[in-house]
């Protein structure tokens, strides 16, 4: 066990990796000159040399293609994304070839492909640079959808991640870069499709991912002075979904807040609220309530994206409201 | 190939007098012939079998443009790989798919290549190293690209061939691959060959409406890749400058590009009917040049076909074509539990 920071231990598994599979490399934009946007593959150019840690030209579109060609070969590329917002760009590449062209193919190829970058909101990054996307990815068969929240979060899944067979979509976050904790040593991973309990309580059950797991667990803490004590849980991946846990958890609290750092129409809030409802409906004492961000383009002004992006109040209310407190 | 790394260029090679024909050449020319022959009854039938109901989807038939395929995949070794666009029946029994596979697939049934899940447009056989027919025009080149960096990654010497159309060309995911792929081969890691099928349309708009530069060859020395322009009629040449191509570019682990001066005979997909972007007579002047008329005429002046051959040629590619129906048409439907299936490696 050592503790680390999100971005070591997303660095240091990057590194056992390539070091226990000359299969892996890395491509992606200023991630080997530059060391990275965010630092993640600092030093990597150095220690592994030019074929395997690829500066590539801005062009999300080839360089995501070309990944899924090294793939379909038996590399495993991880590749970059600066943030998840230019990979719209390469978006046909990873719906129409990535998720799909195992199953058309009848089964005759594997995808084993990493493409990771932070997604949502940062600080006054505005419209085009502060979107949450993990939605529109979830939406779609033949792709795997990860967002951890902690750096044993983040090292456990990038590490299956690069063991799979398919391709993965790794959002990460600019605001947990620097945060730190203890990461299981060597060859620690976790599996997808498997939530974790991140506080227990009896009263109400607030579901997460990300970064929002740190609000829900910053409004439990005060919620708990108030002799609420709420059950957080840490989704870990919405493709696969584990409503398992959810559910249970449900059956304990008999309430349940889902939260999402962006867009309510449509969203993931929207699909795990109604998975809970078809698993549990009869468990539920009150509607489940979806804490979400604003139905707006992100705006510059640091008072408006405040109020664009979900806070502990929010949860609070919404706790409250589904157990009738004042 | 004209011009170094730092000039490239392309030149238009014109139709010659027929050179004099190699003992290997004559054999191989007269397989490929064999299999050219094969390739048009093939999609004449899937044709007819779409018309009556049998063939669903899309049907984008290859006939005018055999001797572009042929003269590529006659020079690939046989663990080479290449990918295409979704014209890719005839690669596909070009490379040795049985061709009741191919058909199967077409019916949508268990016994196709891909199980019945992909269609006309998505044919696939790895163990060919076939990495299939893709349905988005141009959204293959990056793959085809980043498969021959894998190539090269492993320390081999195998090469991929990317075969495109002129309308791919005018896709982002045409430029941005390219553009890497000549940087690649800066480190000799990009082995690849694009094969431009210019077949005079992009769907309906002709190379001109849709391309500011109609030298499309001339195009690739934007990204300093070596290209050339030639007929792509003629199964002979199209197979020399193949074979030069194919080995240059395994010798140096860069990318070369060929485009190809063709002509699809038949209309877009099966659905184009009227076909209103060209006239019966641009179709008609285009048929003298019969890319297997034209072989079977060099061969014949080789003293390489007889009357007999022919015939029996013939013949042979239609047995093949009714077999292929045939077990086609006796096949059965994929399974139920088909649908659930290869969506992931790992089941979850």
């Amino acid at each position: 066990m050592a503790e680390l920071t999100y971005r070591d231990a997303l660095r240091s598994t990057l590194i056992a990796e390539m070091d226990r599979d000359p299969n892996v490399l890395l491509l992606g934009e200023d991630i080997g000159l530059y060391q990275g946007t965010f630092r993640v593959t600092a030093d990597l150019l150095a220690r592994y040399g030019p074929t395997r840690v690829m500066d590539t030209p801005i062009s999300e579109l080839g360089f995501v293609g070309a990944a899924i060609g090294m793939a379909m070969l038996g590399l495993r590329p991880v590749v970059e994304v600066m943030t998840w917002n230019f990979a719209f760009l390469a978006l046909d590449q990873i719906i129409n070839n990535a998720a799909k062209v195992r199953y058309f193919s009848g089964g005759q190829v594997d995808v084993p492909l990493v493409i990771r970058g932070p997604n949502g909101a940062g600080v006054q990054l505005s419209a085009q640079h502060s979107q949450s996307l993990e939605a529109t990815y979830a939406h779609f068969p033949g792709l795997y959808v990860v967002a951890p929240a902690t750096p044993s979060d983040a090292a456990g899944l990038l590490r299956t991640a690069i063991r799979g067979k398919d391709p993965v979509i790794f959002l990460e976050n600019a605001a947990l870069y620097g945060m730190k904790g203890d990461v299981p040593d060597s060859d620690f991973a976790l599996p997808f499709g498997a939530a974790a309990i991140a506080r227990r309580g009896r009263d109400a059950t607030v579901i997460a991912y990300s970064r929002m797991l740190h609000v829900a667990l910053a409004a439990s803490d005060q919620l708990a002075k108030e002799g609420i004590e709420t059950e957080v849980v840490n989704l870990r991946t919405l493709r696969p979904l584990d409503v398992g846990t959810m559910v249970e958890s449900v059956a304990r609290t008999h309430h349940a807040v889902v939260l999402q750092e962006q867009w309510k129409p449509f969203g993931a809030a929207a699909e795990i609220s109604m998975r809970i409802y078809e698993e549990a409906f009869d468990q539920l004492d009150a509607p489940i309530e979806r804490v979400t961000g604003a139905d707006v383009p992100m705006p510059y002004a640091r008072t408006l994206e405040l109020a664009a992006v979900p806070h502990e109040a929010a949860v609070i209310e919404a706790v409250k409201k589904i157990l009738g407190r004042k | 190939m004209t011009g170094s790394a730092g000039s490239a260029g392309s030149r238009t090679v014109g139709t010659s007098a027929p050179p004099q024909l190699s003992s290997d050449e004559l054999a191989a020319a007269l397989d490929w012939y064999a299999k050219m022959v094969l390739a048009r009854r093939f999609e004449e039938e899937a044709e007819r079998q779409f018309r009556r109901g049998k063939i669903g989807g899309y049907l984008h038939v290859y006939s005018g443009q055999e001797a572009v395929a042929t003269g590529f995949l006659s020079v690939l070794r046989s663990d080479d790989i290449f990918f295409t666009s979704y014209r890719d029946h005839a690669h596909a029994l070009f490379r040795g798919v049985p061709p009741g596979a191919v058909m199967a697939e077409l019916y949508g049934k268990a016994t196709g290549v891909a199980k019945g899940k992909g269609g006309s447009m998505h044919l696939f056989d790895v163990s060919r190293g076939f990495y299939g027919g893709y349905g988005i025009v141009g959204g293959h080149i990056p793959l085809a690209t980043g498969a021959a960096y894998a190539l090269r990654y492993r320390e081999t010497d195998r090469i991929c061939i990317c075969f495109l159309g002129d309308g791919a060309m005018n896709s982002g995911s045409f430029h941005e691959p390219v553009n890497m792929a000549a940087l690649w081969g800066q480190q000799k890691m990009c082995p690849i060959v694009y094969v431009v099928e210019n077949n005079q349309y992009a769907m309906g708009t002709p190379v001109a409406r849709s391309s500011a530069v109609t030298n499309l060859a001339a195009r690739f020395a934007a990204y300093d890749i070596e290209a050339e322009r030639m007929d792509g009629m003629d199964f002979i040449e199209v197979r020399r400058v193949a074979d030069r191509v194919v080995r240059l570019a395994r010798e140096n682990g860069r990318p070369y590009a060929v485009e190809l001066l063709t002509y699809r005979f038949a209309g877009h997909g099966a659905a184009d009917l009227f076909q209103p972007y060209r006239t019966k007579d641009e179709v008609a002047q285009a048929r003298k040049r019969d890319p297997i008329t034209l072989l079977e005429d060099r061969l014949r002046a080789a003293g390489g076909l007889t009357d007999a051959q022919v015939e029996e040629i013939s013949q042979t590619a239609q047995r093949t074509v009714e077999d292929a129906v045939r077990f086609a048409e006796e096949s059965p439907p994929p399974p139920p539990d088909e649908l659930y299936r290869d969506v992931y490696g790992t089941p979850s």
